[in-house]
Protein backbone atom coordinates (compact mmCIF):
# COMPACT_ATOMS: atom_id res chain seq x y z
CA UNK A 1 0.00 0.00 0.00
CA UNK A 2 1.60 3.30 -0.59
CA UNK A 3 0.16 6.82 0.48
CA UNK A 4 0.76 9.75 -1.65
CA UNK A 5 -0.13 13.37 0.05
CA UNK A 6 -1.74 16.00 -2.56
CA UNK A 7 -2.90 18.32 0.23
CA UNK A 8 -1.64 19.00 3.58
CA UNK A 9 -2.63 22.31 4.53
CA UNK A 10 -6.00 22.57 7.27
CA UNK A 11 -8.83 25.42 6.05
CA UNK A 12 -7.56 27.20 3.33
CA UNK A 13 -4.91 26.97 0.89
CA UNK A 14 -1.82 28.97 1.17
CA UNK A 15 0.85 29.48 -1.22
CA UNK A 16 4.94 30.35 -0.86
CA UNK A 17 4.97 34.33 -1.18
CA UNK A 18 8.32 36.20 -2.72
CA UNK A 19 9.60 37.04 0.33
CA UNK A 20 9.63 33.38 2.07
CA UNK A 21 11.91 32.11 -1.25
CA UNK A 22 13.95 34.85 -0.35
CA UNK A 23 14.22 33.62 3.28
CA UNK A 24 14.66 30.43 1.99
CA UNK A 25 17.46 31.18 -0.39
CA UNK A 26 19.65 33.33 1.93
CA UNK A 27 19.10 30.67 4.47
CA UNK A 28 20.91 28.45 1.54
CA UNK A 29 23.53 30.23 0.36
CA UNK A 30 24.74 31.29 3.82
CA UNK A 31 25.39 28.03 5.03
CA UNK A 32 26.94 27.26 1.14
CA UNK A 33 29.45 29.92 2.37
CA UNK A 34 32.99 28.08 2.37
CA UNK A 35 31.84 24.76 1.00
CA UNK A 36 33.01 23.44 -2.03
CA UNK A 37 30.03 23.32 -4.56
CA UNK A 38 31.73 23.65 -7.70
CA UNK A 39 29.67 19.97 -9.24
CA UNK A 40 25.58 19.62 -9.96
CA UNK A 41 26.68 16.07 -7.12
CA UNK A 42 27.85 18.61 -4.56
CA UNK A 43 25.37 20.98 -4.16
CA UNK A 44 22.50 18.15 -4.42
CA UNK A 45 24.45 16.83 -1.69
CA UNK A 46 24.40 19.51 -0.06
CA UNK A 47 20.85 20.20 -0.39
CA UNK A 48 19.95 16.78 0.57
CA UNK A 49 22.41 16.24 3.50
CA UNK A 50 22.87 19.60 4.76
CA UNK A 51 19.90 21.64 4.60
CA UNK A 52 16.62 21.66 6.23
CA UNK A 53 13.16 20.81 4.69
CA UNK A 54 11.52 23.58 5.73
CA UNK A 55 14.65 25.55 3.98
CA UNK A 56 15.60 23.39 0.97
CA UNK A 57 11.79 22.65 0.54
CA UNK A 58 8.42 23.25 1.49
CA UNK A 59 5.62 21.17 3.30
CA UNK A 60 2.91 22.44 0.85
CA UNK A 61 -0.29 24.85 0.74
CA UNK A 62 -2.87 22.54 -1.38
CA UNK A 63 -5.66 21.75 1.13
CA UNK A 64 -6.51 18.03 2.01
CA UNK A 65 -6.14 15.10 -0.79
CA UNK A 66 -4.80 11.74 -0.25
CA UNK A 67 -4.24 9.14 -2.51
CA UNK A 68 -4.28 4.90 -1.35
CA UNK A 69 -2.55 2.88 -4.00
CA UNK A 70 -2.70 -0.38 -3.93
CA UNK A 71 -1.98 -1.28 -7.82
CA UNK A 72 -5.71 -2.11 -8.09
CA UNK A 73 -7.71 -1.11 -11.24
CA UNK A 74 -9.73 1.32 -9.36
CA UNK A 75 -8.48 4.41 -7.68
CA UNK A 76 -8.94 5.76 -4.41
CA UNK A 77 -8.32 9.13 -2.75
CA UNK A 78 -9.33 11.03 0.64
CA UNK A 79 -11.11 13.97 0.44
CA UNK A 80 -11.05 16.12 -2.26
CA UNK A 81 -9.73 19.60 -1.51
CA UNK A 82 -7.57 21.73 -3.81
CA UNK A 83 -4.87 18.80 -3.91
CA UNK A 84 -7.06 17.21 -6.37
CA UNK A 85 -5.79 19.51 -8.82
CA UNK A 86 -2.69 17.85 -9.37
CA UNK A 87 -3.78 14.61 -8.55
CA UNK A 88 -5.73 14.47 -11.24
CA UNK A 89 -3.59 15.67 -13.90
CA UNK A 90 -1.39 13.12 -12.59
CA UNK A 91 -3.62 10.43 -12.78
CA UNK A 92 -4.25 11.40 -16.19
CA UNK A 93 -0.52 11.06 -17.28
CA UNK A 94 -0.70 7.46 -15.51
CA UNK A 95 -4.02 5.97 -16.71
CA UNK A 96 -4.85 7.93 -19.43
CA UNK A 97 -7.73 10.43 -19.69
CA UNK A 98 -10.66 8.29 -19.30
CA UNK A 99 -11.75 4.14 -18.49
CA UNK A 100 -10.94 4.76 -14.72
CA UNK A 101 -13.16 4.21 -11.83
CA UNK A 102 -11.93 6.43 -8.54
CA UNK A 103 -13.31 5.81 -5.33
CA UNK A 104 -13.32 8.82 -3.56
CA UNK A 105 -14.28 8.82 0.86
CA UNK A 106 -15.16 12.44 1.97
CA UNK A 107 -14.18 13.25 5.83
CA UNK A 108 -16.89 15.95 5.94
CA UNK A 109 -18.46 18.57 3.45
CA UNK A 110 -16.50 21.61 4.39
CA UNK A 111 -15.22 23.73 1.56
CA UNK A 112 -11.62 22.73 1.94
CA UNK A 113 -12.35 19.23 1.76
CA UNK A 114 -14.23 19.90 -1.43
CA UNK A 115 -12.97 22.87 -3.47
CA UNK A 116 -10.60 20.69 -5.92
CA UNK A 117 -13.70 18.59 -7.69
CA UNK A 118 -14.40 20.95 -10.03
CA UNK A 119 -10.80 20.65 -10.62
CA UNK A 120 -10.34 17.37 -10.99
CA UNK A 121 -9.99 16.75 -14.71
CA UNK A 122 -11.31 13.24 -14.96
CA UNK A 123 -14.90 14.25 -13.99
CA UNK A 124 -14.88 15.93 -17.35
CA UNK A 125 -14.30 12.89 -19.50
CA UNK A 126 -16.71 10.37 -20.49
CA UNK A 127 -15.77 7.01 -19.83
CA UNK A 128 -15.00 7.85 -16.30
CA UNK A 129 -16.66 6.51 -13.01
CA UNK A 130 -16.43 8.08 -9.90
CA UNK A 131 -18.35 6.70 -6.63
CA UNK A 132 -18.13 9.50 -3.73
CA UNK A 133 -18.37 7.72 -0.56
CA UNK A 134 -19.38 9.40 2.87
CA UNK A 135 -21.03 9.38 6.01
CA UNK A 136 -22.76 12.56 5.71
CA UNK A 137 -26.62 12.54 4.52
CA UNK A 138 -26.58 15.34 2.35
CA UNK A 139 -22.91 14.56 0.44
CA UNK A 140 -24.42 14.68 -3.01
CA UNK A 141 -26.37 17.74 -2.66
CA UNK A 142 -23.20 19.57 -1.17
CA UNK A 143 -21.53 18.63 -4.56
CA UNK A 144 -24.57 19.62 -6.90
CA UNK A 145 -24.21 22.68 -5.09
CA UNK A 146 -20.53 23.45 -5.22
CA UNK A 147 -20.99 23.36 -8.61
CA UNK A 148 -23.76 24.98 -10.07
CA UNK A 149 -24.31 29.10 -10.41
CA UNK A 150 -23.46 31.80 -9.34
CA UNK A 151 -20.31 29.98 -7.56
CA UNK A 152 -18.81 27.67 -10.47
CA UNK A 153 -19.56 27.94 -14.22
CA UNK A 154 -20.02 24.66 -15.31
CA UNK A 155 -22.86 22.81 -13.68
CA UNK A 156 -22.62 19.43 -11.52
CA UNK A 157 -24.99 17.53 -14.22
CA UNK A 158 -23.17 18.92 -17.27
CA UNK A 159 -20.24 16.54 -16.01
CA UNK A 160 -18.79 13.44 -18.40
CA UNK A 161 -17.98 11.23 -15.99
CA UNK A 162 -20.35 9.13 -14.62
CA UNK A 163 -20.71 10.45 -10.80
CA UNK A 164 -22.49 7.84 -8.08
CA UNK A 165 -22.96 8.55 -4.61
CA UNK A 166 -22.72 5.54 -2.02
CA UNK A 167 -24.01 6.76 1.67
CA UNK A 168 -22.23 4.61 4.42
CA UNK A 169 -22.64 3.97 8.02
CA UNK A 170 -20.27 4.26 10.53
CA UNK A 171 -19.00 1.07 12.32
CA UNK A 172 -19.69 -0.97 9.41
CA UNK A 173 -17.17 -2.40 7.24
CA UNK A 174 -17.15 -2.12 3.56
CA UNK A 175 -15.13 -4.07 1.24
CA UNK A 176 -14.20 -1.15 -1.64
CA UNK A 177 -11.71 -1.35 -4.72
CA UNK A 178 -9.93 -4.50 -2.82
CA UNK A 179 -9.87 -2.32 0.76
CA UNK A 180 -11.49 -3.10 3.89
CA UNK A 181 -12.90 0.37 4.85
CA UNK A 182 -14.74 1.18 7.74
CA UNK A 183 -15.33 4.89 8.77
CA UNK A 184 -15.79 6.56 12.68
CA UNK A 185 -17.95 9.47 14.12
CA UNK A 186 -15.80 12.67 14.61
CA UNK A 187 -16.02 15.25 16.71
CA UNK A 188 -15.83 18.69 14.30
CA UNK A 189 -18.50 21.18 13.78
CA UNK A 190 -21.15 19.39 10.99
CA UNK A 191 -19.41 16.38 11.62
CA UNK A 192 -16.79 14.68 10.14
CA UNK A 193 -15.53 11.11 9.41
CA UNK A 194 -12.33 9.31 10.04
CA UNK A 195 -11.72 5.82 7.64
CA UNK A 196 -9.60 3.19 8.09
CA UNK A 197 -8.24 1.23 5.35
CA UNK A 198 -7.03 -1.88 5.63
CA UNK A 199 -5.62 -4.08 2.81
CA UNK A 200 -3.16 -7.33 2.39
CA UNK A 201 -2.09 -6.80 6.55
CA UNK A 202 -1.83 -3.03 6.10
CA UNK A 203 -3.65 -0.60 8.00
CA UNK A 204 -3.89 2.88 7.38
CA UNK A 205 -6.16 5.67 9.28
CA UNK A 206 -7.22 8.51 7.90
CA UNK A 207 -8.40 10.79 10.30
CA UNK A 208 -8.45 14.45 9.70
CA UNK A 209 -10.75 17.19 10.93
CA UNK A 210 -11.25 15.78 14.49
CA UNK A 211 -11.41 16.87 18.05
CA UNK A 212 -10.94 15.11 21.00
CA UNK A 213 -12.39 15.99 23.93
CA UNK A 214 -10.36 14.51 26.62
CA UNK A 215 -13.02 13.99 29.82
CA UNK A 216 -14.72 11.70 27.65
CA UNK A 217 -12.90 8.67 28.44
CA UNK A 218 -14.92 6.27 26.14
CA UNK A 219 -14.58 8.32 23.26
CA UNK A 220 -11.04 8.23 23.46
CA UNK A 221 -11.23 4.41 23.80
CA UNK A 222 -13.00 4.02 21.13
CA UNK A 223 -10.50 5.85 19.20
CA UNK A 224 -7.38 3.57 20.27
CA UNK A 225 -9.31 0.84 19.32
CA UNK A 226 -10.06 2.31 15.79
CA UNK A 227 -6.29 3.60 15.89
CA UNK A 228 -5.08 -0.18 16.67
CA UNK A 229 -2.11 -1.39 15.64
CA UNK A 230 -2.33 0.73 12.60
CA UNK A 231 0.66 1.71 9.74
CA UNK A 232 0.47 4.92 9.49
CA UNK A 233 -2.33 7.39 11.30
CA UNK A 234 -3.04 10.20 9.14
CA UNK A 235 -3.85 12.47 12.29
CA UNK A 236 -5.14 16.36 12.55
CA UNK A 237 -2.28 18.02 14.40
CA UNK A 238 -3.48 21.61 13.64
CA UNK A 239 -2.96 23.58 17.36
CA UNK A 240 -1.17 22.90 19.86
CA UNK A 241 -2.43 21.01 23.44
CA UNK A 242 -3.04 24.24 25.00
CA UNK A 243 -4.46 25.99 22.01
CA UNK A 244 -6.93 22.95 21.06
CA UNK A 245 -8.80 22.67 24.95
CA UNK A 246 -8.98 26.74 25.23
CA UNK A 247 -9.54 29.54 23.07
CA UNK A 248 -9.33 27.17 20.13
CA UNK A 249 -11.91 24.64 21.67
CA UNK A 250 -14.83 23.29 19.74
CA UNK A 251 -13.38 24.31 16.42
CA UNK A 252 -12.78 20.89 15.35
CA UNK A 253 -8.89 20.21 15.84
CA UNK A 254 -6.49 18.65 17.47
CA UNK A 255 -3.47 18.23 18.43
CA UNK A 256 0.09 16.70 18.06
CA UNK A 257 0.31 16.07 21.72
CA UNK A 258 -3.18 13.98 21.43
CA UNK A 259 -2.30 12.32 18.70
CA UNK A 260 0.99 10.72 19.47
CA UNK A 261 -1.24 9.57 22.79
CA UNK A 262 -3.35 7.83 21.13
CA UNK A 263 -1.09 5.85 18.88
CA UNK A 264 1.06 4.96 21.55
CA UNK A 265 -1.81 3.55 22.89
CA UNK A 266 -3.28 2.03 20.01
CA UNK A 267 0.37 0.61 19.18
CA UNK A 268 0.23 2.43 15.83
CA UNK A 269 3.59 2.83 14.18
CA UNK A 270 3.71 5.57 12.13
CA UNK A 271 1.93 9.38 13.55
CA UNK A 272 1.69 11.80 10.63
CA UNK A 273 0.51 15.32 11.14
CA UNK A 274 -1.64 16.16 8.69
CA UNK A 275 -3.93 19.83 8.77
CA UNK A 276 -1.59 22.23 9.24
CA UNK A 277 -2.64 25.19 10.31
CA UNK A 278 -2.50 27.67 7.50
CA UNK A 279 -1.17 30.60 9.40
CA UNK A 280 2.19 28.24 10.32
CA UNK A 281 4.82 28.55 8.03
CA UNK A 282 7.87 26.30 7.09
CA UNK A 283 10.13 26.52 9.78
CA UNK A 284 7.11 26.62 12.32
CA UNK A 285 6.05 23.39 10.80
CA UNK A 286 9.35 21.83 10.82
CA UNK A 287 10.03 22.83 14.49
CA UNK A 288 6.83 21.49 15.86
CA UNK A 289 7.84 18.29 14.01
CA UNK A 290 10.97 18.16 15.86
CA UNK A 291 9.09 18.53 19.14
CA UNK A 292 6.38 16.45 18.66
CA UNK A 293 9.41 13.63 18.28
CA UNK A 294 10.71 14.65 21.37
CA UNK A 295 7.60 14.55 22.96
CA UNK A 296 7.35 10.65 21.71
CA UNK A 297 10.69 9.85 22.67
CA UNK A 298 10.25 11.21 26.18
CA UNK A 299 7.11 10.01 26.45
CA UNK A 300 7.79 6.22 24.79
CA UNK A 301 6.04 3.48 27.25
CA UNK A 302 6.29 0.51 24.71
CA UNK A 303 7.37 0.55 21.01
CA UNK A 304 8.42 3.77 19.49
CA UNK A 305 6.11 5.69 16.98
CA UNK A 306 7.57 6.98 14.35
CA UNK A 307 6.20 10.37 14.12
CA UNK A 308 6.58 12.14 10.59
CA UNK A 309 4.57 15.80 9.29
CA UNK A 310 2.94 15.49 5.92
CA UNK A 311 4.25 17.61 2.81
CA UNK A 312 2.44 17.65 -0.74
CA UNK A 313 4.51 15.55 -2.51
CA UNK A 314 5.07 12.78 0.16
CA UNK A 315 4.78 9.17 -0.69
CA UNK A 316 4.84 6.40 2.04
CA UNK A 317 5.11 2.50 1.53
CA UNK A 318 3.36 0.55 3.89
CA UNK B 1 -16.30 8.76 42.68
CA UNK B 2 -12.58 9.52 42.30
CA UNK B 3 -10.55 9.14 45.12
CA UNK B 4 -8.99 11.58 46.42
CA UNK B 5 -5.23 12.42 45.78
CA UNK B 6 -3.30 13.15 48.72
CA UNK B 7 -2.00 16.60 47.78
CA UNK B 8 0.47 17.29 50.83
CA UNK B 9 -0.79 20.77 51.43
CA UNK B 10 1.22 23.37 53.53
CA UNK B 11 1.34 27.02 53.66
CA UNK B 12 4.84 29.24 52.99
CA UNK B 13 3.99 32.47 53.14
CA UNK B 14 1.11 33.36 52.11
CA UNK B 15 0.31 30.69 49.76
CA UNK B 16 -0.95 27.24 49.89
CA UNK B 17 1.45 24.85 48.65
CA UNK B 18 0.41 21.54 46.83
CA UNK B 19 2.64 19.08 46.27
CA UNK B 20 0.87 15.98 44.23
CA UNK B 21 3.56 12.56 43.46
CA UNK B 22 3.88 10.30 40.31
CA UNK B 23 1.52 10.75 37.23
CA UNK B 24 -0.95 12.58 36.07
CA UNK B 25 -2.37 10.53 33.19
CA UNK B 26 -5.76 8.87 32.16
CA UNK B 27 -5.91 6.72 35.24
CA UNK B 28 -5.32 9.72 37.80
CA UNK B 29 -6.48 12.86 36.33
CA UNK B 30 -9.82 12.71 37.75
CA UNK B 31 -8.59 11.99 41.54
CA UNK B 32 -6.18 14.96 41.13
CA UNK B 33 -8.93 17.46 39.51
CA UNK B 34 -11.31 15.98 42.92
CA UNK B 35 -8.27 16.82 45.28
CA UNK B 36 -7.70 19.79 43.72
CA UNK B 37 -11.50 21.48 43.48
CA UNK B 38 -11.56 22.46 47.34
CA UNK B 39 -8.23 24.61 47.18
CA UNK B 40 -9.28 26.26 43.95
CA UNK B 41 -12.27 28.13 45.84
CA UNK B 42 -10.30 29.73 48.09
CA UNK B 43 -8.05 31.06 45.09
CA UNK B 44 -9.67 34.17 44.25
CA UNK B 45 -9.05 37.92 45.19
CA UNK B 46 -8.25 38.84 48.25
CA UNK B 47 -8.03 34.53 48.83
CA UNK B 48 -4.84 32.22 49.26
CA UNK B 49 -2.71 32.12 46.18
CA UNK B 50 -1.73 28.78 45.39
CA UNK B 51 1.46 27.24 44.25
CA UNK B 52 1.72 23.80 42.95
CA UNK B 53 4.71 22.02 43.64
CA UNK B 54 5.62 19.31 40.54
CA UNK B 55 9.19 18.12 42.08
CA UNK B 56 7.43 14.79 42.64
CA UNK B 57 5.60 14.32 39.20
CA UNK B 58 7.15 12.06 36.98
CA UNK B 59 4.75 12.61 34.07
CA UNK B 60 1.71 14.46 32.97
CA UNK B 61 -0.56 13.66 29.92
CA UNK B 62 -3.01 15.45 27.73
CA UNK B 63 -5.57 14.66 30.47
CA UNK B 64 -3.66 15.76 33.32
CA UNK B 65 -2.87 18.91 31.41
CA UNK B 66 -6.89 19.29 30.44
CA UNK B 67 -7.13 19.56 34.73
CA UNK B 68 -4.71 22.00 35.18
CA UNK B 69 -6.38 23.95 31.96
CA UNK B 70 -9.68 23.99 33.77
CA UNK B 71 -7.76 25.18 36.97
CA UNK B 72 -6.39 27.90 35.45
CA UNK B 73 -9.51 28.81 33.88
CA UNK B 74 -11.58 28.93 37.38
CA UNK B 75 -8.52 30.50 39.29
CA UNK B 76 -8.48 33.76 36.54
CA UNK B 77 -12.44 34.06 36.58
CA UNK B 78 -12.05 34.30 40.55
CA UNK B 79 -8.87 36.61 40.20
CA UNK B 80 -6.97 34.27 42.27
CA UNK B 81 -3.38 33.66 41.41
CA UNK B 82 -1.53 30.49 40.80
CA UNK B 83 1.32 28.84 39.71
CA UNK B 84 3.50 25.81 39.14
CA UNK B 85 7.03 25.45 40.55
CA UNK B 86 9.84 22.86 40.00
CA UNK B 87 9.07 20.95 37.17
CA UNK B 88 11.26 17.79 36.22
CA UNK B 89 12.75 17.61 33.28
CA UNK B 90 10.65 15.96 31.42
CA UNK B 91 7.31 17.43 32.70
CA UNK B 92 9.42 20.91 31.76
CA UNK B 93 9.67 19.60 27.88
CA UNK B 94 6.11 18.39 28.20
CA UNK B 95 4.76 22.16 29.11
CA UNK B 96 6.72 23.43 26.61
CA UNK B 97 5.73 21.68 23.96
CA UNK B 98 2.19 21.67 24.57
CA UNK B 99 2.54 25.35 25.31
CA UNK B 100 1.41 25.14 28.68
CA UNK B 101 4.35 27.23 29.58
CA UNK B 102 2.14 30.04 28.31
CA UNK B 103 -0.83 28.56 30.40
CA UNK B 104 0.90 29.00 33.75
CA UNK B 105 3.42 31.13 35.33
CA UNK B 106 6.21 28.55 35.89
CA UNK B 107 8.91 29.08 38.56
CA UNK B 108 12.31 26.68 38.74
CA UNK B 109 11.18 26.83 42.54
CA UNK B 110 8.79 26.60 45.41
CA UNK B 111 9.96 29.82 46.88
CA UNK B 112 10.44 32.00 43.65
CA UNK B 113 6.71 30.71 43.06
CA UNK B 114 5.52 31.99 46.76
CA UNK B 115 7.08 35.31 45.55
CA UNK B 116 5.76 35.72 42.13
CA UNK B 117 2.26 34.81 43.43
CA UNK B 118 2.49 36.99 46.83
Amino acid sequence: MKVRFWGTRGSIPVSLTAPDIRKKLVAALEGAAGRNLDTRQQIENYIDQELGFDISGTFGGHSSCVEIDIQGTEHVICDMGSGARPLGIDMMARFGPSGQTYHVFMSHLHMDHMMGFPFFTPIYIPGNRFVIHGCHSGIEEAFRRQQSAPGFPVDFFMLGAKIEFDQMKPGETYEIADLRVTAKLQHHGGDSYGYRFEHDGKTMIYSTDSEHKLDDIADTQSFIEFFRNADLVIFDAMYSLAEAISIKADWGHSSNIVGVELCQLAGAKRFCMFHHEPSHDDEKIASTLAETRRFEEITRFDQPVEVISAYDGLEITL
Amino acid sequence: MPETMNLNPRTQGSALILAPQGRIDHASAADFSAALEPHLAECKSGGTPLVLDFASIDYISSVGLRALMLAARQVKAQNGRIAIAALTSVVKEVFEISRFNMVYKVFDSVDAAVTGVS
